[in-house]
């Protein structure tokens, strides 16, 4: 595929009460944004679990974007406290071992925020279409293959001795 | 040496602990993790500069309960541990996984350890953690003996390396990442062998959904060891002894310690260090750093 026809794939794990319900407000105000995001509602930004974004990377998203309630307006009221901790050290964690800030993004987008939703997707999307393809985790899957020996192209023909006693018998 | 062997037979002949655990010598340059409950026995226990394991992995809840609990009554549990040893319990602690009350530390001013069993101990064969060390007197003990040394000095290795990486680009990056943990053959030794890493079942073996790959090919492998070091990251007390035990010479310790260093300079913590201070991944702040965020 030329780079001019790519378009990317984005997974977005919003959260239930906020980034989801602003997403609804988007549409019915009939706001336009880029399809590329493949919406993920999860009940909270604290449930995200690290291994959600490496899967969603294994399986070919080129960014991931993690949205969430504004501080303090939490529905279950810490859990993007936990989750604000969380995303700075595995950010970090990602930059260290080489995957850029880039391609994982975060925002809190509240449930009136219709429009905030739809710039911020806007945007996710520009940047990764920046950036081009995620093709270092991508070859990984591609990369995986066994070595098998070779097989001898011609095998001998097997011998086999005739029991001629039991014919006879 | 002769202290520590009359300290440890009186707890136990007095019934103060159930068990000791310990090292005990297998040849010159060689210990081995023991735990006695034989008063008799203790003169096996020695502490020198081949003390390498981290014996802290050996307090998990059900081996305490397992040693401590006779005649319907709990006894405490000792055990030697080097200072940083002592940050690995103090984590522990901190996160509820043993009670103070329950863990009789007997600990030692510390000069430093080999890297491995077979070294001689001098500049060049100091463990890394050593270099950088700044308690050699432990933090917390309730009995303390050997004198104190000079440690020799080394250069900081680890720090340069650490220094090296992230003046890689990215793509770089990914890739002298992607090749250390393709040597990964999931023994999972990192996982035994670190006291920290005690949940009683681990994300890895949780098959269904099968969210960490357990077959060693590059994805699985690149999932658990990120995985890994971020179960650590703002928990790890550096002790090193992943990879010391990793029979692939994975950096292990060269992430953790990036994501120390991340710890200090983030939230300006330091696991292992306090008994009054709570963990910094259980806890939260209203005014932590709002950056990363839209």
């Amino acid at each position: 595929m030329d780079k001019q026809n790519w378009e990317p794939k984005i997974a977005a794990f919003v959260c239930n009460w906020c980034t989801y319900t602003g997403a609804d407000l988007a549409g019915t105000s009939r706001l336009k944004y880029p399809a590329n995001c493949k919406i993920i509602r999860v009940m909270c930004s604290g449930s995200i679990d690290p291994v959600f974004i490496l899967k969603a990377f294994e399986r070919g998203a080129d960014g991931v974007l993690v949205s969430g309630c504004h501080p303090n307006d939490c529905h279950y009221n810490a859990g993007n406290f936990h989750a604000r901790r969380r995303w700075d050290f595995f950010h970090e964690l990602l930059d260290f071992i080489g995957i850029e800030k880039g391609r994982l993004q975060f925002s809190w987008i509240s449930a009136s925020e219709g429009k905030k939703f739809a710039d911020v997707i806007t945007k996710v999307t520009e940047d990764i279409k920046a950036m081009g393809p995620f093709t270092a985790y991508k070859k990984m899957n591609s990369e995986f293959t066994i070595d098998f020996p070779e097989e001898p192209s011609e095998l001998p023909e097997p011998e086999f001795q005739e029991n001629s006693d039991k014919e006879t018998e | 040496m002769k202290e520590l062997i009359k300290h440890a037979r009186e707890l136990l002949e007095n019934g103060e602990v159930a068990a000791v655990i310990g090292y005990r010598q297998v040849s010159a340059k060689r210990t081995k993790p023991v735990i006695i409950t034989d008063p008799e026995e203790t003169s096996a226990l020695v502490f020198n500069e081949y003390c390498l394991n981290n014996l802290a992995v050996y307090l998990t809840k059900a081996r305490i309960k397992l040693l401590c609990k006779k005649n319907d009554k709990v006894l405490k549990l000792a055990i030697t541990a080097k200072p940083c040893d002592v940050h690995s319990i103090v984590a522990l602690i901190q996160e509820n996984q043993i009670d103070r009350d329950t863990i009789h530390i007997i600990s030692f001013n510390c000069h430093g350890v080999a890297k491995d069993f077979g070294f001689d101990f001098n500049g060049d064969n100091l463990a890394s953690k050593c270099i950088t060390c700044e308690t050699h007197k432990p933090l917390y003990y309730d009995a303390l003996f050997g004198e104190v040394k000079e440690t020799p000095q080394a250069s900081d290795t680890a720090l340069a390396r650490i220094k090296e990486i992230e003046s890689m680009p990215h793509n770089e990056r990914f890739e002298f990442f992607k090749s250390e943990f393709d040597k990964c053959i999931k023994c999972y030794a990192c996982r035994a062998v670190c006291p920290l890493c005690y949940c009683q079942r681990c994300i890895t073996d949780k098959t269904i959904p099968c969210w960490i790959e357990t077959s060693s090919h590059q994805r699985g492998n690149f999932a658990w060891n990120v995985i890994r070091a971020f179960h650590l990251s703002g928990r790890c007390t550096g002790c090193g002894e992943c990879d010391r035990a990793c029979p692939a010479d994975i950096p292990l310790s060269l992430i953790n310690r990036k994501m120390s260093m991340e710890a200090k300079n983030l939230f300006s913590f330091v696991s292992g260090r306090s008994l009054e201070t709570p963990t910094l991944v259980g806890s939260y702040n209203e005014k932590d750093n709002n950056e990363l965020f839209m």
